[in-house]
């Protein structure tokens, strides 16, 4: 591809990098954009992405590891749509895939980049684990295969191959048993929901990976579709109709807010903890579901909820999004923004930080025990306070 | 290894010092029309102390330092003339301390307005500061070095006027502090030891202003905007004499522009009231609307637009798209109210003969004492003959400001020289020797405030 085929030529050099794009919506800091939080340089605020990536088109500047680095820097959190308030805020985060996708097609690209996209095309998941490990989190669980049951529950790579991320897949199986919800799961033949792949501009890849999916729903007569994943959830619900998958997709926190307030589940009234929410981007910003977590939370019995100072489309991001959680290129500081965001949900006296993707779950546990603040706060997914919260699970339902 | 990049890692960090291509093109740009110009280095300092042995080195090795903060003067004035270190001071952005009582706020060099803002209305709602109209990410010191205004400039003047001490770091290294702080008595006045005020200005060519102390005012609960209009740009001296007479307003702005087309050649006044009660806004909305703004709707000459409740702080610009080109330059100028209707008619020349719809503004600092009258040109990024015809612009306007018997606000390389061919000889030399006393080998922001 070249600067004349590049789709946003139009628009890309109407960023004035005013700044904008780095605040969160009440203005307190300029953190609000990961990288720039990490880096604190105008090369990796959203502006300084913007302007390089215009000047490596149009051949001002060469490509190095270290442009590459930069653009593969964002997370794609879409803080700064949120901020930006010209008419072409709509498209920056596009504007960074577009680049990237041009990156992909040229072959130059970060290491750790070209093996997730490898990975995921050989394994049908970034980590390059065997596609027959993909339902070892289900075992001794008794979980359907999916075989025409109401919901397809889809777990996604990290709920699948990540201990941690297990932990909350497992603990949303058996809330969803306990409430008696009909759903089974693809096991092995699950593969890959693509969001990441598209994000990090590998367009073709992603367009495999999504008319595979659809083909493979169809065949097995899917209708909806719960997601554990956020991500999953974003390219589920926006991308894969205009690949002709029109599926009834749902987050799981909004079948287990509808449990709730069903009275589907019973709980028990524990000792009372603070619990605070941090926002995964690809549930707040890009599908504006902010209440059902919320919610969940609000309704547990015990709970004493408190919101941190960034929060809903203000909220900080993970630094996991965008293929971060793998590559980590935010990491190894304290400026890292789950570190950041740590110390955010500590400054609100918070005993625990719920997250509802298990993205977010691995970032900031990590980022937990980076700040030496394990006795202090501790990362839990919602489906795993939801089930501590039953009154079944001292019964049955933790079995 | 090159031997200034590994000192300044020792100094700071790697990753806050960069001679990577990607950082010294970013940062070789202004975002306006002025030409971009590579530096060296970059690097993000985090303390006081670093920028001292950072100068120190500049200083053995003979190499420029161009301190920056937002980077919003638009006016090209942290744009490397002659290479050398870009020293991005936005990591420095402790809110230290505010004292609610003696009102102020001692802030670090990278706090931005948008911040101070915030911080402000979350912990100490009944205090403020004179915010400007430039994008919330603007530093605070780095607009009150250039001689910034903002929206409590018509009761207090000029934001440089506004503070009560600071500390520097001089082009040799030292640290010296100004105001009480001098004589450790805490932040709370810049006043009355003697005057060596060297550090606004300069373009930074005298120092690096590390910590700064600023006064806060009253923030009144209900605050609001009341808009009149007049089609005859003569009167607009008349009107802001009697509305500053009233000494009820905060800001006062009078603009005009070309767009939208059917409001081309109208002259609004924007008129900022605050207030404790309703009781008190209705009787300065009685005073200020009806009892001074009354007899030019009763003549004819004028209407009122009505008053809008609540204040956008910071205030959110959409200027640098009205070309769809992601860019706009202006040229400020400190001037006579009185002079209002010539910058109107020959601003709107300057912008129809480069054919640039025309945007002037001006605010009025103090009791009428002066306004910074600015005029604005949207250019397109990616056209470079649209950017010539800004910068065309822009010069013209800089000769106009001059000719018109005012002063050219946070002037580019341009401007500063067409003010020094103007310098009184005496103020000449005595800046030629500040510069030489301060800067022994000539290594701040070199390229700006020379030619003596």
């Amino acid at each position: 591809m070249s600067w004349e085929d590049f789709k946003y030529k139009e628009i890309i050099h109407r960023c004035f990098r005013c700044g904008y794009c780095k605040f969160p919506v009440n203005w307190m800091d300029v953190n609000n954009c990961p990288p720039y939080a990490r880096f604190r340089m105008e090369t990796y605020s959203c502006g300084g992405r913007l302007w390089l990536t215009r000047a490596w088109l149009d051949e001002r500047i060469e490509w190095t590891e270290h442009l590459a680095e930069i653009l593969y820097s964002c997370t794609t959190c879409k803080n700064c749509v949120v901020k930006c308030p010209l008419g072409f805020n709509i498209d920056i985060v596009n504007m960074i895939t577009a680049a990237r996708s041009e990156m992909v097609e040229s072959g130059k690209l970060p290491t750790d980049v070209k093996k997730i996209l490898e990975n995921t095309e050989l394994y049908g998941n970034p980590y390059g684990l065997s596609r027959s490990k993909r339902d070892n989190w289900a075992m001794g669980m008794e979980i359907e295969t999916y075989s025409d049951q109401e919901y397809l529950l889809f777990v996604g790579c990290a709920g699948s191959y990540d201990t941690r991320a297990m932990q909350s897949i497992q603990a949303l199986g058996r809330i969803l048993k306990n409430a008696e919800v009909s759903f089974g799961i693809l096991g092995s033949k699950e593969n890959c929901d693509g969001n990441e792949i598209k994000m990090l501009g590998e367009s073709g890849l992603f367009e495999m990976l999504v008319q595979n999916n659809i083909a493979l729903f169809i065949k097995h007569k899917v209708r909806k579709i719960i997601t554990l994943s956020p991500h999953a959830y974003n390219a589920i619900k926006n991308y894969y109709p205009a690949y002709g998958g029109e599926f009834q997709v749902f987050h799981y926190t909004q079948i287990l807010r509808d449990i709730m307030m069903d009275g589907r589940s019973d709980f028990v009234h524990k000792d009372k903890i603070r619990i605070t929410y941090h926002d995964p981007c690809f549930l707040g910003r890009w599908n504006d579901e902010y209440d059902a977590p919320r919610t969940i939370l609000k309704n547990i019995p015990g709970v004493q909820f408190v919101e941190m100072e960034k929060n809903r489309n203000s909220a900080l991001c993970c630094g996991g999004g965008g293929g971060n959680f793998i590559m980590d290129i935010l990491g190894g500081s304290k400026d890292s923004p789950a570190r950041r965001r740590v110390r955010e949900a500590f400054d609100k006296k918070a005993n625990v930080i719920a997250v509802s993707c298990p993205k977010c779950l691995i970032m900031l546990e990590d980022a937990v025990k980076e700040e030496d603040m394990d006795n202090m706060i501790s990362v839990r997914d919602i489906s795993e306070i939801f089930l501590d919260a039953l009154e079944c699970n001292t019964r049955t339902c933790n079995k | 290894m090159d031997s200034i990049y590994k000192s300044l890692v020792d100094i700071v960090d790697k990753e806050h010092v960069s001679n990577r291509p990607e950082e010294l093109f970013i940062y070789s740009f202004d975002l306006g029309t002025a030409e971009p110009r590579r530096p060296d280095y970059v690097v993000s300092p985090a303390t006081t102390e670093q920028i001292q042995e950072i100068v120190r080195l500049a200083n053995r090795e003979n190499i420029p330092i161009v301190p920056l903060g937002a980077g919003l003067s638009l006016a090209g004035l942290a744009v490397p003339q002659k290479g050398g270190i870009i020293l991005d001071l936005k990591r420095m952005d402790r809110i230290i301390e505010v004292n609610e009582n003696a009102r102020y706020a001692l802030i670090e060099c990278g706090v931005s307005q948008g911040q101070l803002t915030a911080y402000l209305e979350k912990n100490f709602p009944r205090l403020t500061h004179s915010e400007p109209g430039a994008p919330p990410a603007a530093t605070i010191v780095g607009n009150i070095v250039i001689h910034g205004q903002g929206d409590l400039a018509q009761p207090y003047g000029f934001n440089s006027d506004l503070i009560n001490g600071l500390e520097v770091v001089l082009p040799t290294g030292e640290i010296c502090r100004f105001g009480s702080c001098a004589v450790d008595a805490g932040w709370f006045t810049y006043h009355p030891l003697p005057d060596v005020g060297l550090f606004f200005g300069w373009c930074g060519t005298t120092g690096i202003v590390t910590k700064m102390s600023i006064r806060l005012f009253p923030a009144k609960p209900i605050r609001g905007v009341g808009t009149f209009v007049v089609d005859n740009e003569s009167l607009v001296p008349e009107i802001i004499g009697k509305l500053t007479y009233t000494q009820m307003t905060e800001d006062i702005i009078a603009f005009s522009r070309a767009i939208p087309p059917f409001a081309a050649g109208l002259q609004h006044i924007t008129i900022n009231i605050a207030a404790d009660s309703e009781k008190e806004l209705e009787f300065k909305q009685e005073i200020i609307f009806d009892d001074t703004l009354g007899e030019y709707i009763r003549r004819g000459e004028g209407g009122f637009l009505g008053f809008t409740r609540g204040l956008e702080r910071p205030q959110i610009s959409k200027t640098s798209d009205y070309k769809k080109g992601g860019g706009f330059e202006y040229v400020g100028g400190i001037m006579p109210v009185e002079t209002y209707s010539q910058c109107y008619r020959k601003g709107r020349e300057i912008s129809e003969r480069h054919s640039i719809p025309y945007t002037v503004t001006g605010r009025i600092i103090g009791a009428g004492h002066s306004m910074m009258f600015a005029w604005t040109y949207a250019f397109n990024r990616a056209d470079t003959e649209s950017i010539k015809q800004a910068r065309d612009a822009l010069h013209e306007t800089d000769d106009l400001v001059m000719e018109l018997g005012g002063v050219i606000w946070k002037p580019g390389i341009y401007g500063q020289k067409i003010i020094i061919e103007r310098l009184d000889p005496g103020t000449r030399l005595l800046m030629k020797q500040v510069r030489k006393l301060l800067d022994p080998n000539g290594i701040m922001n070199p390229g700006n405030w020379e030619g003596f």
